[in-house]
């Protein structure tokens, strides 16, 4: 990857991390997870999916679906640095008067299905890509998919049902940030050994770093990474990227941030020391 | 006519439908090898199944999916309500064996809540067809219409013939006003036998096969209301949710009562066994469906 498009990709997510932390007031959001996807998407839609609002309608267009609908913040961030949507509807999230809220739907150009309840755009990408393979086109489905929503039965049922129909057009990406909504997801259902788990259902596995858009852009360009399998990245991410205050902790899950502390968590983005929060994490689970 | 010469004469015609099963192939066994690029099987998951005909539905196809109407609607019933309800896509959900069809299976395959947990999602209608007649005659305008439907699977042998489906409207046999007897799916039938038996003892009776529980027909239920003595529903259904809490609804919402005699299970399975010893030992049969008629109407007039 040149220095240009990585500088470029940096610089995109550091801005989406931006829009993100600013969505943490006012009512809140699930900003862990959208930080620790945040690079993913980024990476996706500007250096591997063909989507854009000139293909919307168009059926040879590829697919993106967020299995993980809680962390959308990531999504609408990423769509405003893509100028899908105005900067200033942001400013509307979770009012009602616009259709920006807590979990993805398709009133947001852009997005393609609704989510929110775990383990299910897995099934809905596989009926697209399915479809797709039907009419011998050639698009990538992509969806994005938590760890902890890994515990999920329909996750399993449907990998074993993509298997069986070799929807090699479909790519899972795991964003593998070790938490669930409360925990670490080792400490409760432990996944380990992943890897083995989805070869085991049939699928063709690399790891990555979720963060490093070197080997985003290494292990992408060799999708699918076997004929007849579905591909998996599995994305090792950490949860709270790039906020040292928040990441990897449990208790910053879901947080409905003051004024003064969503400014401080800005400046902590760009490097500035570790910002005292005094807000509680709101369990919603 | 069948099912299956239905279903094949449709993709034959629009290659936008999908029939799609979870390992539930006795509505189209003997033709999917004749249709390979519109038929997916995904194995017993039902869950998978709705989650698939979504997607195939925001590719512009037309899913018909088949499974045990128990397992269609309750185990894939947060599917249903999220993906096809909420997303309002025209996925058409096929259950089989539902109500007293699942005669000896036992409680796990009776489906007698699926049209109260179906109509109880937005954009989601509900059809009830009498027997294969009525189906048939019915699904051809169900399939094109863009909403997403649960479909009561009825392959039974029809004792009337049916006439032209019109969306929205009940079917009606007769326009007596001693009694109105308000029905839907496989115990029609029963119904259709109960108003002779009735009209041999003397009774004006009017039969209303409601065909789609969803959108009702409140037109057709008020007239009765206003023009009959009493009311009977008939449904293979718990009393919760069916056509019995529909009338009530229907009654509450235009400021009116009535005299009304329900046949349905009261808040228990029923006995598995032989279908028609079941309808004997659970008093669905004409003959003691007209005898508590009979009695009733005594203080009902």
């Amino acid at each position: 990857m040149n220095k240009k498009k990585l500088k470029d990709l940096e610089q995109t997510a550091l801005r989406v991390r931006e829009h993100i932390i600013r969505l943490s007031g006012n009512g809140g959001c699930f900003i862990g997870a959208s930080l620790s996807c945040a690079d993913l998407i980024v990476y996706l839609y500007k250096e591997f999916l063909n989507i854009s609002p000139k293909n919307f309608r168009n059926p040879k267009r590829d697919y993106f679906f967020l299995s993980k609908g809680h962390d959308v913040p990531a999504l609408y961030g990423t769509y405003v640095e893509l100028g899908w949507l105005e900067e200033a509807r942001l400013k509307n999230h979770l009012k009602t008067t616009d259709n920006i809220y807590w979990h993805p739907n398709r009133n947001i150009p852009g997005i393609e299905f609704h989510s929110g309840s775990l383990g299910h755009n897995l099934s809905v990408a596989m009926g697209v890509a399915m479809d797709c393979k039907l009419r011998k086109q050639r698009n990538k489905i992509v969806v994005v998919v938590g760890d902890g929503e890994l515990n999920e039965g329909s996750m399993w049922e449907g990998l074993l049902v993509a298997s069986a129909y070799k929807l090699d057009n479909l790519i899972i990406v795991v964003d593998r940030n070790q938490f669930q909504a409360n925990m670490q997801t080792e400490d409760l259902i432990p996944l380990k050994p992943l890897t083995k788990k989805f070869s085991a259902f049939g699928c063709s596995v690399k790891k990555i770093n979720g963060h490093n858009f070197e080997q985003m852009g290494k292990a992408f360009s060799k999708i699918p990474f076997e004929k007849n399998k579905i591909s998996v990245v599995i994305a090792e991410t950490v949860r709270g990227k790039g906020l040292p205050s928040i990441q990897k902790r449990a208790d910053r899950w879901f947080v409905n941030f003051k004024k003064e502390e969503i400014e401080q968590l800005l400046k902590e983005l760009h490097g500035s020391k570790k910002t005292k929060l005094t807000s509680e994490t709101i369990v919603a689970r | 006519m069948t099912y299956e010469d239905l279903i094949f004469e449709l993709i034959n015609k629009d290659d936008r439908y999908m029939i799609m099963t979870s390992e539930n192939r006795s509505a189209m066994r003997n033709i999917t090898a004749k249709i390979k690029n519109n038929f997916i099987d995904t194995g017993i998951t039902e869950q998978t199944l709705i989650g698939m005909a979504a997607g195939l539905a925001l590719r512009g196809r037309i899913p018909i999916v088949h499974a045990l109407a128990t397992f269609l609607t309750m185990r894939a019933f947060e599917f249903i309500r999220t993906d096809i309800g909420i997303g309002n896509l025209p996925v058409k959900i096929v259950g089989a064996v539902p109500g007293f069809l699942s005669d000896g299976n036992g409680p796990t395959h009776q489906a007698i809540e699926d049209v109260s947990i179906m109509r109880g999602i937005p954009n989601v209608n509900v059809f009830c067809p009498a027997d294969e007649d009525d189906m048939l005659k019915c699904l051809p305008k169900i399939f094109e219409s863009t909403s997403p439907f649960y479909i009561r699977y009825n392959n039974t042998k029809p004792v009337v013939e049916h006439s032209k489906f019109e969306f929205g409207k009940a079917e009606m046999f007769g326009e007596g006003n001693d009694v109105a007897i308000l029905v839907y799916g496989f115990l029609f039938s029963e119904a259709f036998k109960t108003k002779q038996i009735l009209e041999s003892k003397g009774y004006s009776v009017r039969l209303i096969n409601i065909r789609t529980p969803k959108p009702i027909d409140e037109k057709a239920i008020l007239k009765a209301v206003d023009e009959c003595k009493l009311i009977v529903t008939i449904e293979d259904h718990f009393i919760t949710g069916g056509l019995n809490t529909i009338l009530a609804e229907v009654l509450l919402r235009n400021k009116k009562t009535a005299n009304v005699l329900p046949f349905a299970f009261m808040n228990k399975w029923f006995k598995p066994g032989l279908l028609n010893d079941v309808l004997e030992y659970e008093g669905f049969t004409a003959k003691q469906i007209s005898e508590k008629i009979s009695k009733q109407i005594a203080f009902s007039i």
